[in-house]
């Protein structure tokens, strides 16, 4: 179960080059990189998060580069889960396989009805969204069961193909 | 039961299957794999991370599969840019990966157009690359794609990968291109049309008679902006032109497939190319798209001729047709794709006719197409640029406006200052 509040974009297409600026791409340093997460759309945002938190956003969250500095700038940003109409493809499977955050695709309802600085409450065992603020319950897609693998596991170097 | 589409015949080929679907998910085997210097030195951060869990990676897969390129921050352009070269070349000499090219040592250039000037990959093939546009190298016949670099360590130690096999979307281009038409118009189009999502998870496959005439350099812009449409592959059965492309640069043997006549398409989408204007997309999506001739009252400061889309042979040359015997009036930066691209339009005389028309010439390099370094934009600046991304930020300031192009038209902008459909300046 996670719980945090979450920082609401409510846009589409939030793209990598925004998340982490290109000429950050040489850093490697991961604490180094989270001093820059979402630089090009909220300079505010590393200040406001707190380990634990959400981003809400709208569709194709993640567009963009293959970069796994996305998903790694984010997480040590703090965020543990990004909810979204829907991603990219490389976010989604950087994220997944590397364990770095749980990207959770939401519905209309969901999208619209949270918030910015509510607090939500995750489950991925009953794919729902509680948001404890408002006092609503969401569904969440679930994962689909090789993801949800994977995501048991711990990323993809601690999954065991069968 | 329909056949299979080429994107499904590779993966079932790779996965040792008889037949997938799309939406199956597969452990398919990985024919090559490529790391870049970014992708490279994350790769490495994850083998490192490995080891301090006790779990030291001695060797990797097949060494003969994998290659390196240096290509997004070259010539280093700083001291970190520089370790990171440093840690791919003890990458290569770590796991004995021969096929490293390195700047300053010949033939060296962007990842995506190497892949193929180089036959890295071979249609056919599964390829995965550390960097979004792998997707490029698509139009060779194999399925490429993109991946982060948790997913290439893991490719690189166990030779394997999970894909989800992809629904096809194929898009019929047909009839004849226009003298002043690209096929980077003719992705533009598609883009705007359909936006950059429309692919999102899926194959984009490019088929018809506009296609059959192309060469290679144009179809590699096509499958190259299939990332700009969120695809996870971009697509092309090989043809005559495609084998004969392949067997000038090797006689490493391959097996090209083709896609079952009855195979199964989630959609299919028909242009006909003969239709079409020259088109820019504005900031900041590729999806932004209006005619050149609408934007003609846009007055730029930049014209940049570059990147795996916009800066191989055929980009050159169409640019040089427009910039012969004329003077640019804003700052015009060509960076050839690949150190033999940048030879063979010396000894053409394009570089001169660059040289003539005011252009600095760069070295082979990402460059300002990721904002990196070589000629990135300031805060207000306008660029038109034959790159393939105009997010904000994405060379250089978050408040820069980058208009993608074909090179004809970042050319005829060139010359006259403002944005120019090629058919506004003679010769175009
Ligand atoms: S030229 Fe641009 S799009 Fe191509 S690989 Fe380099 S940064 Fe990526």
């Amino acid at each position: 179960m996670m719980k945090g509040r979450v920082h609401k974009y409510a846009r589409d297409n939030i793209d990598t080059d925004v998340i982490i600026p290109g000429p950050y791409l040489k850093i490697m340093d991961h604490n180094e990189l989270a001093k820059h997460a979402m630089e090009g759309i909220d300079r505010e945002f590393v200040k406001k998060v707190k380990k634990g938190d959400f981003i809400l956003a709208g569709r194709n969250f993640g567009c963009g580069s293959s970069r796994e500095h996305a998903p790694i700038a984010l997480s040590y940003a703090g965020i543990s889960a990004v909810l979204a109409l829907s991603f990219a493809r490389i976010f989604y499977r950087n994220a997944v396989d590397g364990a770095y955050l749980l990207p959770i695709e939401i519905g209309e309802d969901a999208y619209n009805g949270i918030e910015d600085g509510d607090e939500l409450e995750i489950d991925i065992e009953r794919n729902e969204v509680r948001n404890i603020s408002k006092g609503k319950v969401y569904a969440m897609r679930p994962f689909p069961p090789l993801i949800k693998r994977i995501v048991d596991a711990g990323g993809l170097f601690n999954y065991t193909p069968e | 039961m329909c056949g299979m589409t080429i994107t499904e015949k590779i993966l079932a080929r790779a996965s040792n299957r008889e037949r997938v679907t799309a939406g199956d998910v597969v452990f398919a085997s990985v024919d090559k794999v490529m790391v870049h210097d970014v992708s490279g030195p994350g790769v490495m951060m994850v083998l490192r991370e490995l080891e301090r869990k006790g779990k030291r990676v001695e060797r990797v897969w097949d060494p003969d599969r994998v290659w390196i390129a240096e290509d997004h921050f070259v010539p280093a352009v700083d001291k970190i840019a520089a370790e990171n070269i440093i840690t791919l070349e003890r990458m290569s000499e770590r796991f004995g990966i021969k096929k490293h090219f390195r700047y300053g040592l010949g033939q060296y250039g962007i990842c995506h157009t190497l892949s193929h000037e180089e036959a890295m990959v071979l249609p056919g093939e599964v390829y995965v690359g550390g960097d979004s546009h792998t997707n490029t190298t698509g139009a060779l016949g194999c399925f490429a794609t993109g991946m982060g670099h948790t997913d290439i360590a893991y490719v690189l130690i166990h030779g394997k990968i999970w894909f989800r096999v992809p629904e096809t979307l194929l898009f019929r281009l047909e009839g004849h291109i226009p003298p002043y038409i690209m096929a980077k118009d003719i992705i533009l189009k598609i883009i705007g049309d359909n936006g950059t999502d429309v692919a999102n998870y899926k194959a984009m496959q490019f088929a018809g008679s506009a296609v059959a005439e192309m060469p290679m350099d144009e179809r590699f812009t096509l499958t190259n902006m299939t990332t700009e449409a969120g695809a996870k592959n971009g697509i092309i059965e090989p043809d005559e032109r495609t084998i004969a492309y392949v067997k000038e640069r090797t006689d490493r043997p391959f097996k090209a497939l083709k896609g079952d006549d009855d195979a199964e398409y989630e959609e299919v989408f028909t242009y006909e190319v003969d239709e079409l204007e020259p088109i820019v997309a504005k900031p900041y999506s590729p999806a932004n798209i209006a005619y050149a001739r609408e934007l003609n009252s846009v007055e730029i400061d930049r014209a940049y001729i570059g990147s795996c889309t916009g800066a191989k042979y055929t980009d050159l040359l169409e640019a040089a047709r427009i910039l012969k015997g004329r003077k640019a009036k804003v700052r015009l930066e060509v960076l050839p794709a690949s150190q033999s691209i940048y030879m063979k339009a010396l000894k053409d005389g394009l570089l001169s006719i660059f040289l003539e028309a005011g252009a600095v010439i760069g070295p082979p390099t990402c460059g300002a197409c990721c904002g990196a370094h070589m000629g990135v934009l300031a805060k207000d600046e306008v660029c038109v640029s034959t790159t393939n991304r105009n997010f904000p930020g994405r060379m250089g300031h978050v408040e820069s406006k980058t208009y993608l192009a074909s090179p004809k038209v970042v050319a005829a902008s060139a010359v006259t200052g403002r944005i120019t459909d090629p058919r506004d300046v003679a010769d175009g």
